[in-house]
């Protein structure tokens, strides 16, 4: 079982290797060696490098302000630099383009894209930051290094994983990006593997296009391993640990509020503001109440199933992962993982042409856009599963087990209901991304199938913003909750 | 008790073998306990032991070997019972509540759902280990450690299995509780007629508790039998040393008996080296005219007792643990010898 499901979330990966091998060196020499894939491939690192770096410099600085500061207002503030994960990029980059038609290329897209997912890098270094102990930064002050060299030579070793983690997962977004890139006018194979798509269905050419795009995600994933290494930042010895003595801003608590002020102006005030403007002032504003209602159905019954269907394929995978360790276990943990790296425009392509090829019933199926959620979002329930799971001594199965109840009957008696928060946690995490998922719904909703998502988009698209305002308002409301999940996660508060 | 005493049908172990990857546990392991008693298997850790009770609970499958659990064989070749078939009670380490459960809830896991609704047995259980019936509502980590360790016997008592086993049960308590729980436990097991296999490393607990105890080794089992004649008549010189502390004297074996610097002692069975093996409680400090002459080189005093180092003829030393109101002074010329027999 476990392993089925690991070879689904393999079958983008799967279908890229197909799709490079079918067409043979010379062909595929001919396809990517052309200038338009040279300029996709500028584009694409150019933002991503640019992109990660405003987004952990952005990060960094706002979770020290937050967390080791004396900053005035602490709650607010812990909330507010989180808050933006609610707002899905295609959102953001509408309230800034319909500000100013102008608002596009490079620029535009690495501003908007570091607005949205500055939270990715927030998160886990201010959750570093809360619990490593502040002894450490002590010792070094007595040993001589002022406060700068305290940062750069104690602090900054122990954000390492953190801050890695937080790049990768920015650099994944930013190569999956394609709404926000597209309604900017700034193209990156993402962008260019969907016109590819739209325009001639030509596969070969996507298809080589994507394994650009692939080959980059794995890059990066490479790479965050080989930086990462053996990094070792537990604390050592027993005691109890001291809070932090936050440090004194002084004359620069001014500046930082304007500073953390600004950021949340532009990462939320910005596209929430200009719903609001839309709403109430365009031409075209109306609230259909019939779409409305049957989009925000659609949307809400594609969330639910989809993370019943996710939810329902971690959980095997999770169980071995926890309760069978071994090569093969930690193989299919793997597997999982790197389904997800993947963009969604990859995962949606390669479930077309396999569908088309193998299974044309499921061609434009409700099946397959749940099969796509599946192995995007499947690290989202594992997540939660695995901590849930891991927290379960095993002997609870034994002892289940020689008091004459059966596996079946230990699973339900005992394993569900201890593990019944982290797979709502887990399912609640999925059913939130499903709901503002656009790329891959776009490409395999079945006619006549409208989310939010996708009804936004067409209305935007059409520069109807009046008309997309509500559709957008309707996701960051139901988004919100999501976001507060995952912030009280990464605070460690949650399992 | 409504029940009564239900005298089980015991268990019986041969040949069973063991290994994980090229590793092996267990070499043929032997044991028998007889219905209704309790026999410990105690060894220093690693020895097997653990893996010997998960065998018999049926959470691993033997390579080799079969294990009878009354009269039906549940392992062995081309047979593997699943646990919950074996009708076995099992207490771990942690005790392992179920987290989500009550005391209740947990005590009544494992019976069939009618008697789960009526809560069968739980206030007879309950007091049967020892425990307030208000108990009943609460969830296990409103319970001390001992508290857990006797809702966890209770449920594995309620379906009243053929086989109680228990896997080091008292060594995660603090020494105070665990006397205390370890004379609930033993008196509940006794109450219910149990047959019980108890897993320790403990030789103290082993031989307090058990009717009978095994000595296990290295993956086999090196002596079985009443716990007070393994600690006098070990099969040999690691199984004394295991159970207790071993004195080595010097000796020169007569017909009756062997010569030491302490004076005559009886031997059981010639070692064939020329020392023998007493308890350090079997040197005592004697009156004028009895034992041999020794000098006190020093004391260290506890109250009740003290231990006091002497130097019997030119280089022997040995210690003699005497009771605190007799202590020599350090210098003081006294007299030893042995009590009792060799091991």
């Amino acid at each position: 079982m476990a392993v089925a499901v690991a070879l689904l979330t393999l079958l983008p990966l799967g279908y890229v290797v197909a799709g490079v091998v079918g067409t043979g060196p010379a062909g595929v020499v001919a396809l990517v060696w052309r200038p338009r894939v040279g300029e996709l491939l500028t584009n694409t690192v150019e933002l991503v490098l640019l992109g990660t770096t405003a987004c952990v410099v952005v990060g960094t600085g706002a979770a020290w302000l937050v967390e080791r500061t004396d900053l005035p207002g602490r709650p607010l503030w812990t909330g507010l630099m989180a808050a933006p994960l609610a707002v899905p990029a295609f959102v953001n980059s509408f309230g800034w383009y319909s500000l100013s038609p102008g608002f596009a290329g490079l620029d535009a897209a690495v501003l908007v894209t570091t607005l949205s997912y500055y939270p990715l890098v927030y998160l886990p270094v201010a959750a570093v930051l809360r619990g490593t102990d502040p002894a450490f930064e002590d010792m070094s002050r007595a040993l001589g290094n002022g406060p700068w060299h305290t940062f750069v030579r104690v602090v900054l070793p122990q954000l390492r994983p953190a801050l890695l983690g937080g790049a990768l997962l920015v650099g994944l977004h930013l190569l999956a990006e394609f709404g926000a890139l597209q309604s900017l006018r700034f193209d990156t194979f993402t962008t260019a593997i969907y016109d590819q798509f739209q325009s001639t269905f030509d596969g070969a050419g996507a298809t080589m296009l994507a394994g650009v795009l692939v080959l980059l995600c794995l890059l990066l994933l490479g790479g965050e391993q080989r930086l990462a290494g053996r990094a070792r930042v537990a604390r050592v010895g027993s005691g109890a640990m001291r809070r932090a003595v936050p440090h004194r801003l002084g004359p620069a608590t001014l500046p930082a509020i304007v500073a953390l002020a600004l950021l949340a102006v532009l990462a939320l005030g910005v596209p929430l503001g200009c719903i609001a403007f839309w709403l109430a002032t365009s031409t075209s504003t109306a609230f259909p109440l019939d779409d409305l209602l049957r989009t925000t159905a659609t949307s809400l019954g594609l969330g639910l199933l989809g993370a019943v269907v996710t939810s329902a394929l971690a959980l095997p995978v999770a169980w071995l992962v926890v309760r069978r360790r071994g090569r093969i276990s930690r193989l299919v943990e793997r597997c999982t993982y790197i389904g997800n790296s993947l963009p969604g425009m990859v995962v949606a392509l390669a479930l077309i042409t396999v569908a088309i090829r193998f299974l044309p019933a499921l061609y434009q199926s409700t099946v397959m856009l749940l099969a796509a959620y599946a192995v995007l979002f499947m690290p989202r329930a594992m997540v939660s599963l695995r901590t849930a799971l891991g927290q379960i001594p095993p002997e609870l199965d034994d002892v289940g087990r020689s008091l004459g109840v059966g596996s079946a009957a230990v699973l339900a008696r005992v394993t569900l209901p201890l593990i019944a928060r982290g797979l709502g946690a887990g399912s609640a995490l999925v059913f939130l991304a499903v709901v503002t998922e656009l790329t891959s719904t776009l490409l395999l909703a079945p006619i006549g199938t409208q989310t939010l998502a996708t009804q936004f988009w067409s209305e935007s698209s059409s520069i109807h913003y009046g008309a997309a305002a509500p559709y957008a308002l309707l996701m960051i409301l139901i988004s919100a909750p999501a976001a507060y999940l995952l912030t009280r996660r990464s605070r460690g508060e949650d399992t | 008790m409504t029940n009564g005493l239900h005298v089980t049908g015991g268990l019986q172990v041969t040949g069973l073998r063991r290994s994980y990857g090229a590793v092996p546990v267990l070499h043929g392991v032997d044991l028998e306990v007889p219905p209704g008693t309790l026999t410990a298997v105690v060894g220093p850790s690693g020895c097997g032991k653990t893996t010997l009770l998960r065998l018999v609970a049926g959470f691993d499958r033997p390579d080799a070997g079969t294990v009878a659990i009354g009269a039906q064989v549940v392992a062995g070749p081309g047979v593997a019972v699943p646990p919950e078939r074996r009708r076995i009670g099992y207490v771990t380490q942690e005790g392992n509540l179920f987290p989500h459960l009550t005391v209740a809830a947990n005590i009544t896991f494992g019976l069939p759902r009618r008697e789960r609704r009526a809560r069968h047995r739980v206030a007879e259980l309950l007091e049967l280990t020892g425990l307030d019936e208000s108990y009943a509502g609460r969830h296990p980590h409103e319970l001390s450690g001992g508290q857990q360790q006797r809702v966890a016997l209770a449920r594995a008592l309620a379906p009243a299995p053929e086989l109680m086993l228990l896997d080091e049960p008292f060594s995660a308590l603090d020494a105070e509780l665990r006397a205390d729980t370890r004379r609930a436990v033993a008196e509940a097991l006794a109450a219910a007629g149990t047959t019980t296999v108890l897993v320790t490393h403990d030789q103290a607990e082993a031989m307090s508790l058990a009717a009978r105890a095994a000595v296990m080794r290295d993956g086999v089992i090196v002596q079985e039998g009443v716990p007070a004649e393994l600690y006098r008549r070990p099969a040999d010189r690691g199984v004394a040393a295991f159970l207790g502390d071993v004195v080595e004297l010097p000796a020169i074996y007569g017909d009756d008996g062997a010569d030491t610097l302490l004076g005559r002692v009886a031997v059981g069975h010639r070692n064939g080296a020329a020392t023998v093996f007493v308890r350090p409680e079997q040197i005592v400090l004697t009156a004028a005219g009895d034992g041999a002459p020794a000098d006190v080189l020093d004391v260290e005093f506890f109250g009740p007792f003290a231990l006091v180092r002497v130097l019997v003829g030119k280089d022997l030393r040995v210690t003699v643990r005497c009771p605190g109101h007799l202590v020599p002074a350090v210098g003081e010329r006294v007299r030893v010898k042995v009590a009792g027999g060799a091991l």
